[in-house]
This record gives C-alpha cells, sequence and structure tokens, in this order.
C-alpha cells in the first residue's frame, strides 16, 4: 500500500462511561505518529479538553460536532486522501461507517486506512462474525440476533434463560445485560433493542462464572500478527469488563490454554483481515469445584470468542501502558502502510514492532466507579460498564499491585482493609458482583470462609481468592505479633502502605515509616521496558517494589515532579490531565527535567514519552515521598514538586508534603489554606473588601443550624477540600439541613463543612496566572445555567454575553487583588456570582469560590483564546515573569469568535441515578460548539452533547410552580415552533389557562395510562422539560421517574429552565454554523 | 524457610530463600523470558548443565500437570525465581510447584531480584554461578573452579543411550491426542497406517512435542542416540531425518558433523537448534556463543524468502556464523532482533534447518507449520514409496 498524503482522524467526542481518556491517548499518539511519516493529520473532535485538539498535536485541529454533515463540510474543505476509523472508539468507527454508507467516502474518493470497513462489518455484525468463527473452526457461543422483542423471546425460549442481551453497535454494553427470568428479558431486551442503533440485540448463552480472558492482537497489511498482551479478570464472565478487576499477563492459563488461545487469536484477526489492533475477548472454562461443566479437564479446556472490537480500545490502552508497546501509534503507522518489522521499537531504540512484549512484573486494573457521588444509584455490576474510569498498579507480584491499586484509587482514603460498617453483621456481606466485590470478598476471607466456598458462590479462580487469603494472613501477622525486619519486609512487598501497617500494627504510619528507613527499607524502582530486561531499554517509565536493584537512579539537571490526577472520575476528569501533560512539556521547555507521578492509564500523561521519567504510582504520600527521596539520590536535596495540575488529588498532597518539609513551587500550602479555609478566606475577603455570599465554616449539626438561621435559608451546604460538588446541595430549611448534614460531614472526612447564603444569579468563572506581580486573565466565562448548578455541569460561553464592561472591569479587579493577595503563583480558578444592580448603581459581583490551581476550564480557555495557560503558569513557578514571556497583566483581549462549552453526561448507563442539575456535579465529559457568534456556537454546543431539539418535536413539560412563569416564553416558542406538547396535570392546567393545546399524562405511575413513562418509553415525546424545586421536596421524587426514562430513552431532558431556554430559542437555527479549524477562529 | 544465595562467577551474591531439595548446583546462569511454561521448561534438555532463571516472577500459578512435560527428567541444575507460588489453580493440576521441585530433587532459590539477575547477564554476558547455603567467598572459589560450560559435551549426556520407537501414549502421563495444537496454515493430506512417513530422529536432547507434532503428521518415529552413524542412521530407510535440539557448543559435535555430512541429499533433513547448527558446520558454516542467548517465546524471526516474520520460541546459547557456508546453502531464517542465523537451506537438496522451536511448548505456535514442511520434502522426495 502506498503512503496516503493527508489523513484525517475521527475523535471519540466527550468523554463518557465506556469511552475515556483512552482515545484521547490514542489518537495524539496517532497524530504524532501519522505526522512522522510526513503525512497531513487532520483532527476533528468535538472534545477541547483533550492533547489530541492541541494546534500543535496535528496539522489541521477542527473541535466541531461528530455528526455526518460536519464531517462531510471538513471533508469537502480539506480532501483528505484517508480516513482513519479506528482510533476514536466506537463513536469513530460509527461515524466511518456512516460516512461510508452514506456515500460521502466515495464521493470525496476519501480512502478508509487500516482494518477494512468490510472486516469491521464482519466483527461487529454478530451473524457474520459467527459464520467467520465456523469457516476456520473456532467454537461458536450459541447466540442469535434479535431485532424484535418477540424474536428475543423466542431465542431466550431455545437457548434458555439465563440468556445474555448485547445491543449491537453500542459502547461500553449501553442497554444490555443478563436475564435471568422472562420479565428480566423484557425490560433488558426493550432497553438493549432501543440502545442499538440498528435495533438489533443478540440473545446468548450465557457463561456465569467462567473466565473471561482478553489478548491484544495486531496485523499489518502483509499479514503479520503479533499479540501485544493477554490479560485476566479476577471477575468471571457476567461482568463487563470495563467493570472488572484486571490482572496482566494472565495468571492462571498454562502453556497450552495461553497459546491455544493465542493462536485462535490470531487465526481470527488473521482471517477477519485486520489491519492495526484489535481486541478479542475469550471465555474458558473455570475449574470444575467452581462450575461445573460438560467435558474432560484432560482435553484442551472449552473456550468461546465472546467479542472482537475491530480497533483499539479502553483494553488497547491498558495493553499499551500495561507492557510499553505504543498500539496506538503501531496501528497508526500500519495505516500508513508500515509492516510491523519496518516500525522501530522506540523503547529499545533497537528493535522493531514486530515482537511480543515479556512481562517481569504482574499489572492490577482497577476500575474507579462514581458510587461515592451517586450513593443510591444501582450498584450491580452486569454487562453494561458504569465505571468513569480506572487505575492500574504494576508490581512484582499480584498482592503488591492490587494493594497499590486500591491506594490509587482515592475512593475516600479506602485500602483494602476497609470494610462496610454493615459487614459487622457477617450476614450483610454481599458477594454479588458489586463495586464493592472486592473488598467483600477480603471481610468473608477475615472471617475463615473457605476459599473453596467463596471460588464457588463467586467464580472468582481459587487462585485469585487464595493470593487475597495471604494478605489476610500478613494482616493477621500484623496485628498480633512484634512488628520486625522481616514482618515489615513481607508486608511491604505485598504492597501495604505504613499507614495500612501502621493501622494494624498500632503504630503511627509516620512511626513505621521511620522504622522502615532505619532499616534501610526502601523501595527500589523497576523499568517498563517491553522485554524482561532482555534488551537494554531507554523507556523512563517506573513502578516501584521492594527488591535489590534499583534502576531508577537521579539524572543529573533540575528536576522538577508533576502530580497528576489519578483515575477519571466525576469532577476530576481529562481536563486535569491536560494541565498535567502540559506541566510537563513547560517544564522541560524550561529546561528542567520533568517527573511525572500518575496512576491511570488511559491518560496521554501516563504514555512513556510525555515525561522524562514517569513513575506509575499511587498519587498518596508515601509513594511521593518515596519517589522524592529516590530522585534525592546521594546528595540528599528532593525535588519540588508542582500540586495546582492534578486536581484536588495533587492539592491534597500539598499539606503532608509541606509537612515532610518538601518543597513546592507555585502557589504554597498557606495560599492553598487561605482558599480552603472558610474562616481564612472570609478575613482575607474582608480586609480586600471584596463580597462573598455571609456562611461560615460549621463542625456540628447545632452551629449548621444556627449559621443558617443568622444567614437566612435558602443556604448552600458543601464540605471543604472536594472536588466536583461531591455531597453539596442547596438547602431550603432546618428540616432539610438536619438530613443533608450528615451526608455533607462523611464526605468530608473530618474536615470542616461549608454554609453559605444561597444568592441566585448568573454564574461567572475566571481562570487567572500570576507570576506574583501581575496577573493575566485569559477570559471570562458566563455560565447559562444560574448559581445552584456546578459549575461542571453548566455550560458556559466564551467571552460573556450578558455583562457589561463595568462588570467585567470588577471581576478584573477583584481577581487581581485575590490573586496577588493570597499570594498565588501559577494558575488559580474563580467562581462569582453576579447580581442584578441594586439601587446603588454598583455592580454586584460575589465571590463564591477560589481554587489556587488549574480548573477544568483550563483547557476550554487555553484553546479559544490561544493562550498557553500551562505553560505560563508553570513557567511563573519556575521564576520567569509573565512580561517576560511576552504577556502583560489584566484580561487578555476578547477573541473575536463565541465558545460554548457544554457538559456530557453518562446517565443511561447509571441505573436508579437521578439526572437533574444541582450543586452537586454528575456529568463525566464536556464538549465545545465555537462559531463567530453565539447563536451558532450554542447550536454546535447542543448538538455536540446531544441536546439539540429541532421544530417540530413533541415535548413533555412538567413544570414546579416556581418555575413556570419563567417558562412561559419558552412554552409559547415550543407551541410556535409546531412542537406537540404533553404536561403532567397542574402543568396542562398552567398551559389551559394560557389557550395552549396539550395532552395531559398523568405523573401517578400506578394508575391510568399512558402516564409520563409511558410516553417517553413508547417515543411520543422525543424531549422533557422537568423543572423541581430541590432534592428534598416531593416535586423531586415525582420527576425521577420522568428523567430516568428520559435517561434510558437518551433524548434531551432540561432540568434547568435555563439550559432549556437555550436549547428551544437555538430551536429555530437562523444562521448556518460555520465549519473551520480552531485556528482560523481564534486568528480572527 | 532458609536462606540461600545464588553466586555468580564475577563475584555478585543474589540473597533468596531455598526451595525445592537442598544442597549446592553450579552450573551456567542463563534466563528465559517466556511468561508461561515454567514445567515445560524444566524439562527441556537443553538446560542440561544451567541454572535456568525465570524473569516472569510468579511461578507455579497453574500447578503443575506430568502430560505437559517434554522428557523424563528435570534438566536444568536448579532453578532461580522471583517467587515460587504459594498457591496454584488449574484444572488439570494435580499439585504445586513446591511439592514437586521437592519430589524432584530440583535444587531452586526464590525470593532472589531476578531482573537484577537477568540485567547482569544480560550486560555481561552468561556466567556460570553456584545456588547455595554456604557461605558467598566460599561458593564464588568453588564457582570460579569449575569447568567451562563449552568444554562439556552436554549433549551425549542427554541423549538416548540406545534405540527406541517412539510410542505415543506410552507413559501414563502423556498428553493426549486431542492436546495437539492445531497446525497453522498448512494443511498436511493424511495418509493410511499402512503408509506412515518413517523418521529417524537423532537425539541430542529432543522434547517431546517434536515426536507429537510428526506423528499428528502420520510419521513413525524411530530415536538413535546421538553417536549413531550415517550409516546406522540410512540403514533404518528412513523418509526423512530430523536432527534434534539439545544443550551445549556445536563446536564439540565434531563426529556428529562429520556424519551428517554423509547424510545430506541421502533423504530429507530437517535439522531444529543444535540439529541446524550440525548441519550447519557440516555445510562449512561456524558457530560462536552468544553474549547471552536467545531465551523465550517473542523473537521475531523473518523468512528471507517471503519476508513475513513470526513469533518464535528460542532456547539456544549459540548460533551459526554464515560465514564459509557453501554455496549449495541460503540462510532462509534471520532473528530480526540481532540479525542472527534462524534458519539454512540448501538450494537443490531436501535440506532445512530452524535455530528456533517450530515445536514451541511453551511458546507459540505459529512455526508448527514448518513440520508440515518437512512432511512435504518427504511426499515430494517420494521416500521408501
Amino acid at each position: 500500500m502506498t503512503k496516503p498524503e493527508s489523513v484525517l482522524i475521527i475523535g471519540s467526542g466527550a468523554i463518557v462511561i465506556g469511552q475515556a481518556a483512552e482515545f484521547d491517548y490514542a489518537g495524539t499518539q496517532a497524530c504524532k505518529a501519522v505526522r512522522e511519516e510526513g503525512v497531513r493529520s487532520i483532527l476533528v473532535n468535538s472534545n477541547p479538553a483533550t492533547i489530541m485538539t492541541d494546534l500543535d498535536v496535528a496539522d489541521a485541529v477542527y473541535i466541531e460536532p461528530l455528526t455526518v454533515p460536519t464531517i462531510e463540510r471538513i471533508i469537502a474543505r480539506e480532501r483528505p486522501e484517508g480516513l482513519l476509523p479506528t482510533l476514536g472508539g466506537q463513536t469513530g468507527l460509527n461515524l466511518a461507517v456512516d460516512l461510508a454508507n452514506a456515500g460521502i467516502l466515495e464521493k470525496y474518493d476519501v480512502k478508509l486506512l487500516g482494518t477494512p470497513l468490510e472486516s469491521i462489518r464482519r466483527a461487529e455484525d454478530r451473524e457474520l462474525f459467527n459464520d467467520l468463527l465456523a469457516k476456520i473452526g473456532e467454537p461458536v457461543l450459541d447466540s442469535e440476533p434479535c431485532e424484535t422483542l418477540e424474536a428475543c423471546e423466542a431465542a431466550a425460549e431455545r437457548i434458555g434463560l439465563p440468556v445474555v442481551i448485547r445491543p449491537a453497535y453500542t459502547l461500553g454494553g449501553t442497554g444490555g445485560g443478563i436475564a435471568f427470568t422472562p420479565e428480566e428479558l423484557h425490560t433488558i431486551a426493550t432497553s438493549g433493542l432501543s440502545a442499538s442503533p440498528i435495533t438489533q440485540v443478540l440473545i446468548e448463552r450465557y457463561l456465569g462464572g467462567w473466565k473471561e480472558v482478553e489478548y491484544e492482537v495486531m496485523r499489518d497489511g502483509a499479514g503479520n500478527c503479533v499479540t501485544i498482551c493477554n490479560m485476566e479478570n479476577l471477575d468471571p464472565m457476567g461482568v463487563h469488563t470495563g467493570d472488572s478487576i484486571v490482572v496482566a499477563p494472565s495468571q492462571t492459563l498454562t502453556d497450552k490454554d495461553y497459546q491455544m488461545l493465542r493462536s485462535a487469536a490470531l487465526r481470527i484477526i488473521d482471517e477477519l483481515g485486520i489491519e492495526g489492533g484489535c481486541n478479542i475477548q475469550f471465555s474458558m472454562a473455570p475449574r470444575k469445584d467452581v462450575r461445573d461443566w460438560e467435558g474432560d479437564p484432560s482435553e484442551p479446556l472449552p473456550y468461546y470468542v465472546i467479542e472482537v472490537n475491530p480497533r483499539v480500545s479502553r483494553s488497547s490502552a491498558l495493553a499499551s501502558k500495561a507492557t510499553g508497546y505504543p498500539i496506538a501509534r503501531v496501528a497508526a503507522k500500519i495505516a500508513c502502510g508500515k509492516t510491523l518489522d519496518e516500525i522501530p521499537n522506540a523503547v529499545t531504540q533497537r528493535t522493531t514492532a514486530a515482537f511480543e512484549p515479556a512481562l517481569d512484573y504482574c499489572v492490577v486494573k482497577i476500575p474507579r466507579w462514581p458510587f461515592d457521588k451517586f450513593a443510591l444509584g444501582d450498584r450491580g455490576l452486569g454487562t453494561q460498564m458504569k465505571a468513569t474510569g480506572e487505575v492500574m498498579a504494576i508490581d512484582r507480584t499480584f498482592e503488591g499491585a492490587l494493594n497499590k491499586a486500591v491506594r490509587s484509587l482515592e475512593f475516600g482514603r479506602r485500602t483494602l482493609l476497609w470494610e462496610d460498617p454493615a459487614w459487622r453483621d457477617a450476614k450483610a456481606i454481599d458477594l454479588r458482583a458489586t463495586d464493592t466485590r472486592l473488598w467483600a470478598l477480603m471481610a468473608v476471607l477475615r472471617r475463615d470462609v473457605p476459599v473453596e466456598e467463596v471460588a464457588t458462590e463467586t467464580g472468582v479462580d481459587p487462585w485469585f481468592l487464595e493470593r487475597l487469603q495471604r494478605i489476610v494472613e500478613v494482616e493477621r501477622r500484623l496485628l498480633s505479633e512484634p512488628l520486625d525486619a522481616e514482618l515489615l519486609l513481607e508486608a511491604k512487598r505485598m504492597g501495604f502502605s505504613d499507614e495500612m501497617v501502621g493501622q494494624l500494627a498500632d503504630r503511627l504510619a509516620e512511626h513505621v515509616r521511620e522504622m522502615r528507613l532505619q532499616l534501610g527499607m526502601r523501595p527500589v524502582y523497576k523499568m517498563v521496558d517491553t522485554c524482561a530486561a532482555e534488551f537494554d531499554a531507554f523507556t523512563p517509565y517506573f513502578y516501584s517494589t521492594y527488591e535489590q536493584e534499583n534502576e531508577a537512579t537521579p539524572e543529573p539537571g533540575v528536576s522538577t515532579v508533576v502530580l497528576g490526577s489519578g483515575p477519571i472520575r466525576i469532577g476530576q476528569g481529562i481536563e486535569f490531565d491536560y494541565a498535567s501533560v502540559h506541566a510537563a512539556w513547560a517544564l522541560q521547555d524550561a529546561g528542567r527535567r520533568a517527573i511525572l507521578v500518575n496512576s491511570n492509564p488511559e491518560t496521554v500523561s501516563t504514555d512513556f514519552d510525555t515525561s522524562d521519567r514517569l513513575y506509575f504510582e499511587p498519587l498518596d504520600e508515601e509513594a511521593v515521598r518515596n519517589i522524592l527521596e529516590n530522585e534525592a539520590g546521594e546528595t540528599g536535596e528532593t525535588p519540588t514538586s508542582i500540586v495546582q495540575f492534578g486536581g484536588q488529588t495533587a492539592v491534597n498532597l500539598a499539606d503532608p508534603l509541606w509537612r515532610a518539609g518538601q518543597g513546592i513551587i507555585g502557589s504554597s500550602a498557606e495560599a492553598i489554606d487561605t482558599a480552603e479555609d472558610r474562616e481564612l478566606f472570609e478575613r482575607f475577603l474582608q480586609n480586600l473588601g471584596i463580597p462573598q455570599p455571609p456562611g461560615a465554616a460549621v463542625r456540628t449539626l447545632e452551629e449548621g443550624l444556627k449559621t443558617a438561621q443568622t444567614i437566612g435559608y435558602p443556604v448552600l451546604v458543601r464540605p471543604s477540600y472536594v472536588l466536583g460538588g461531591r455531597a453539596m446541595e442547596i438547602v431550603q430549611n432546618p428540616r432539610e439541613m438536619v438530613g443533608f448534614l450528615a451526608q455533607a460531614a462523611e464526605a468530608a472526612e473530618g474536615r470542616p463543612i461549608l454554609i453559605d447564603k444561597y444568592l441566585e444569579g448568573r454564574e461567572v468563572e475566571v481562570d487567572a496566572i500570576c507570576d506574583g506581580e501581575r496577573v493575566l486573565i485569559p477570559g471570562i466565562m458566563e455560565h447559562i445555567e444560574r448559581t445552584g448548578v456546578h459549575s461542571g455541569d453548566s455550560m458556559a460561553v466564551y467571552p460573556p454575553v450578558h455583562l457589561d464592561d463595568e462588570e467585567r472591569e470588577t471581576i478584573c479587579r477583584h481577581t487581581e487583588q485575590i490573586v496577588l493577595g493570597m499570594g498565588a503563583i501559577g494558575l488559580t480558578n474563580i467562581q462569582y456570582v453576579v447580581l442584578p444592580r441594586d439601587a446603588s448603581g454598583q455592580p454586584q459581583v460575589y465571590v463564591i469560590e477560589v481554587n489556587p490551581r488549574a480548573s477544568r476550564t483550563v483547557p476550554f480557555i487555553s484553546k479559544v483564546t490561544g493562550v498557553p495557560m500551562v505553560q505560563l503558569a508553570v513557567r511563573a513557578m519556575c521564576g520567569e515573569t509573565l512580561e517576560s514571556q511576552g504577556y502583560e497583566g489584566g484580561l487578555w483581549p476578547e477573541r473575536n469568535l463565541v465558545a460554548v462549552k457544554a457538559p456530557v453526561f453518562s446517565m443511561s448507563k447509571l441505573a436508579e441515578v437521578d439526572t437533574y442539575l444541582g450543586p452537586e456535579m454528575k456529568s463525566t465529559g464536556e464538549v465545545m460548539g465555537i462559531d463567530s457568534a453565539y447563536e451558532p456556537a450554542l447550536a454546535k454546543a447542543l448538538v455536540a452533547s446531544d441536546l439539540a431539539v429541532e421544530a417540530g418535536t413533541p415535548v413533555l413539560l412538567s413544570l414546579s410552580d416556581r418555575t413556570k412563569a419563567e417558562a412561559l416564553p419558552l412554552v409559547h416558542a415550543l407551541h410556535d415552533a409546531g412542537c406537540e406538547l404533553f404536561a403532567t396535570e397542574g402543568t396542562g392546567a398552567m398551559l389551559d389557562g394560557l389557550g395552549i393545546p396539550s395532552t395531559v399524562v398523568t405523573k401517578v405511575l400506578s394508575g391510568a395510562h399512558p402516564n409520563v413513562v409511558d410516553v417517553i418509553e413508547d417515543g411520543t415525546v422525543r424531549c422533557v422539560l422537568n423543572t423541581s424545586e430541590n432534592r428534598m421536596t416531593g416535586s423531586l421524587r415525582d420527576g425521577f421517574h420522568i428523567r430516568r426514562a428520559a435517561a434510558e430513552k437518551r433524548i434531551p431532558c432540561f432540568t434547568s429552565i435555563d439550559t432549556a431556554r437555550a436549547a428551544i430559542e437555538t430551536m429555530r437555527g437562523t444562521v448556518t454554523p460555520e465549519v473551520a479549524r480552531l485556528d482560523e477562529y481564534v486568528a480572527r | 524457610m532458609s536462606s540461600a544465595r545464588l553466586v555468580l562467577a564475577d563475584g555478585s551474591v543474589f540473597e533468596g530463600r531455598a526451595v525445592g531439595a537442598s544442597g549446592s548446583v553450579d552450573g551456567e546462569v542463563v534466563f528465559n523470558t517466556s511468561m508461561t511454561g515454567y514445567q515445560e521448561m524444566l524439562t527441556d534438555p537443553s538446560y542440561a548443565g544451567q541454572l535456568l532463571t525465570l524473569t516472569y516472577p510468579m511461578i507455579g500459578n497453574y500447578g503443575v500437570d506430568a502430560a505437559v512435560e517434554e522428557s523424563g527428567q528435570i534438566q536444568p541444575r536448579g532453578l532461580i525465581v522471583r517467587e515460587v507460588a504459594p498457591v496454584s489453580s488449574h484444572p488439570r493440576s494435580t499439585s504445586d510447584l513446591a511439592t514437586f521441585l521437592a519430589e524432584r530433587d530440583v535444587v531452586a532459590i526464590d525470593g532472589v531480584d531476578t531482573r537484577a539477575i537477568t540485567r547482569r547477564i544480560r550486560r555481561h554476558g552468561v556466567m556460570l554461578g553456584t545456588i547455595t547455603t554456604e557461605p558467598a567467598d566460599e561458593a564464588l572459589e568453588r564457582v570460579r573452579a569449575l569447568p567451562g560450560y563449552d568444554s562439556i559435551d552436554w549433549a551425549s549426556q542427554v541423549s538416548t543411550g540406545e534405540q527406541y520407537g517412539w510410542e505415543p501414549f506410552a507413559e501414563k502421563n502423556e498428553l493426549r491426542p486431542s492436546m495437539e495444537p492445531k497446525a497453522n496454515k498448512a494443511v498436511v493430506k493424511p495418509r493410511d497406517a499402512a503408509s506412515q512417513r518413517r523418521v529417524v530422529l537423532i537425539d541430542g536432547g529432543v522434547k517431546r512435542n517434536i515426536m507429537r507434532s510428526l506423528v499428528a503428521r502420520n510419521c513413525e518415529v524411530t530415536v538413535l542416540p546421538i553417536d549413531a552413524n550415517a550409516e546406522e542412521v540410512l540403514a533404518l530407510r528412513p523418509d526423512g531425518i530430523l536432527w534434534s535440539p539439545g544443550p551445549g557448543d556445536p563446536q564439540v559435535q565434531n563426529f556428529q558433523v562429520e556424519e551428517t555430512r554423509k547424510l545430506i541429499g541421502s533423504v530429507p533433513l530437517f535439522g531444529i537448534c543444535l540439529g541446524h547448527q550440525v548441519i550447519a558446520r557440516a555445510l562449512g558454516a561456524g558457530t560462536f556463543k552468544l553474549p547471552f542467548g536467545h531465551r523465550g517465546g517473542n523473537h521475531p524471526v523473518r523468512d528471507e524468502r517471503t519476508g513475513t516474520v513470526t513469533i518464535t520460541a528460542q532456547n539456544h546459547g549459540y548460533a551459526v556464523d554464515p560465514d564459509g557456508l557453501a554455496d549449495s546453502a541460503e540462510v532462509s531464517h534471520v532473528n530480526l532482533n540481532d540479525g542472527t542465523v534462524e534458519g539454512l537451506r540448501m538450494r537443490s537438496e531436501p535440506v532445512m534447518t530452524i535455530q528456533y522451536h517450530s515445536e514451541a511448548s511453551p511458546g507459540p505456535l505459529d512455526s508448527m507449520g514448518m513440520f508440515d514442511r518437512f512432511v512435504e520434502l518427504m511426499d515430494a522426495e517420494g521416500g521408501r514409496g
């Protein structure tokens, strides 16, 4: 194949459950690889929080909605020779298929590069795939594709319950599940059919309790095939692989098993004709005492091919990080016509990509679920993925890697020692697949339940359980025996933190640490080198372990450590990885060695060539202090750290590092404390004469009630030192206060709870950069939703549309005063509420929150203003002034463009979670609409976030009394646009009064039909506007079913009148949006 | 468990725990990077005289199963691992590795930093060493007095003493026929029992999977000791001759080089590993010792004729120097990592050799097709028929 001249790469859009940062990693690698080949790269993605949409990653960057018409316009403009469809997740792949089906690729003579479309179809269409398996003699699991509910029932009848329901062409198993009863079959098949873009589900035999094993494989255009990695799931079949605890390489497969599945995987990709990366999932028979199956264990173990992903995936990102083999990079080069033996191995710099990595360590991945935020959500795990992110840890044993992975989760301060208080009653320990199963397994083993019994009940292979049992044994020894060197070493080799050891051996963590250091017991760092040390390698990629030889010896030059942001979770998303990556690059530009610490395998920050040295480690105090000491070497001088870019994860390390005498550059621990400590902050603002909503920090219920009484309800309640508005709420009265304070106290983990007067107004946000003397404000963002909706869930507009010059000046003045007054160096994010002017005529600008760190808006503002914010901030921290970097203070001139950032939610995947917008953040990702005017920019943001409403769309209205007046113009607008209106009882009466015709549907689910849920489920309405007072009142509870039904049906559901207004106002679509490169917009 | 140490000839010492049998063992310290297949490796005759370091840290996870053994005995002198797995689990496992090592009288050490050992060998080359409980300085003195590994004829030590016919499933625990991995692409036409191909196998340390692979392709296998001469081989009227893998320096196999030279051109000849090196010498090429060998299941080999790259299983400490190779032969395969010779072919005679292990076990099955090619060669030559 000849090398194309130019290539279009489609990104995966917003971060949603099932499609997270791994595609930024893949896309960024692909763009770099394509450029290395001298091929012009054209990138389109709607997600501004990605590295891949940086202007210097691809030759042409489009941040536009990922729709067929938009991409056609880009193709018409750029005329790429090829399209690389396999790097943008399921989104990118589906779009490529749509573009091909619509004849657009043919029309513009665009060749699909890499894996051919026919291969993709044969891999994704179950019938075609089963035919292929049969042809090459691979076992086919009994299954049947169905397009109607009746067909599903017939298939389940034939195969026999339980069955798995897998919707076709969806990501993360959306809409699927396992049905044990006919009722469950009905429910899940209905949701699955509706989730599939081609209304097709697969009804498949259920192999509960069988082992699940995955292979990551590659094939080039010449037919050379290699395996990159295999992985074994701790959770047996039945749990989505994205929700499974995964180890690499496989542990319980013999060489015969391993090679049998490997050969099968290679035969399959060869037959499919894959050109690039591919993931193959197998199910293999377990031990007969775990689950009995027909057949003789002395024969080769029976297995089935469960699924094939003919593209790079979450698993391939994990495999890349687990092995050091850059799958996406190699896949992109294969797509450009290279064969594996022509692609150099960047790790050894001597060998080629035609080899299979050998691991000399064990990797454990644990998913990060959002149930710390959604405590009431359905925590059961099945075929539909629920995790927002994941962590990975590496060690020389499973136990070591597992303990470190748990420490990396940052799920509270939960270690493997955690137990649910309810488990004091042993009968309450739930071994079913949930987010807490790992801890439940530990709990039953601690209670001496035999491994065989646990294995039979859960299907978890006894190998894993016995390894857990070994951890339990060391726990017991730590509890009962004197702590000596031998026991301590054993615990450290198993990944116990000093804190865990201290907790069990009744000592302070610091004392354990001292004892360890006195014994000379320090971790050593080993390299991830793809080849088990067989060749000299140059990857500066390390993990800790307690052994003899340290490979990460300090290198000459000034080093600075960038603390990353850990797993992707709601409130701390890919934006912080973006900032961490740029921080590392900026340090390098400033002539320093950049050392990165992170635990997230999905990200660009953990790519081995992002920093000068990468430590794949938990982001806890112990791990970071060990790294700093390791970097000090003989001289004893530890490098400084930057805590500003890794979200709250890194900021929370500021205090412990400072106490440990470690240097932090940028805002000091004191500055951080000024912002986070309510009383210090209040005094600070008072001194500056800047208003803030009255409030106080409280520690008890009595204090809370008293404070609220003094300042007057409604009040905003939130814990300090947490991100994403976790456990934050608007509280209307003392009764609600009693209920809510308890929740907030748990999230606060011993730190005070903040209670502020809730001021309803226009919310405004700024990010500022300070060098200690000057403050640069790259841009002001105005939120579309009023205060009360978390900033991360709000649509934000740059530049602001409703602020006058005086208000802008006030905001800038306040910002400068605050930033300089706190002594914040680097980035600070400030949120304001702007109230209507009072009699004095003065602007009413109140400070709501100050965060002395990079915020989630940094990538958005960097991209739309062209100000390299992280670069400027890092250089300022290194002592360079803004002036010397060519920047003045003050507000950066506003660009002649409008950009709208819109949140994206993953609510269809989280059963039982309420979707209403409030002070607690719920979105998982973001998109951006950019154009030369507000209306088209907003329209793009709505399209890209799946909230666009077309004229004529039937709408269900259910409005709370308080919002009815405000909703009036919107109701008229909908009516005028020809939208058929459906309404709940009260809202219907209001419409009646206005003389607007509507169909009343009842809110009462137990009563007559059709009710609100019926009209959503059957597709009668295709948009919902549902407002409520707040979570504690009845209207919110009533609306829950409406909102859930809308989420399941994946139709727009507006819970804020402001978002609804934005969507309805753009419905008319009077202006055709432009399509242009990001740099073209910014240059205007 | 008592402490033990690995002492290398360069004086480096690695502290660990004694597992398996007690005592001191000496040998050439080598490493293998395969992540699975420890029992196959422990029974591979090519490890004779060596102390085998496994780079994968948790060894023994899936227990032991006599059916996968590649010979009737434990072959390396000792085993060096980071951890002998305290737990094991597999549907076919009959015991755990620690018990197995003790029962089979294998001296082993665990708890050592195997990555540090591997890095040392990679930098300084393979060297002699000892797993011992004696003080390090005494051990070092002993190691330094050991005869060089290269000077010993290891292959003769592991070869069969007498001729025998390979009987599949003769042993109780032998692998069942269905365990035979599916052949990759080529399909050999079955022959009826009466017209089986007769293969004579010269045993310098053969692995059972070679014989299983031949039997699965309708071959009848007769195994001859390494000191068999050409007349004895040809007297069996073979359709083809397979020169087996085996341990040690091919430079000590002068007698077999001479005898092999007589076999070339008579019947199809297939050499694997040591067999490849002996045939190479018979064809005029030299051999040399690699700094730290190739041992693992991930070595890329390019077929020089097709350009195809295959991932292979390897276990060899010496390589062929093509300088001096007869014009009648050519290099057919090359290792992509270091460019060394991985296979030879004669231009007009039915002779093929590979340095890597088509029989895998452990390792990828991607080269099983080499056995099909051998059978095709035999069929093309017409054999006895």
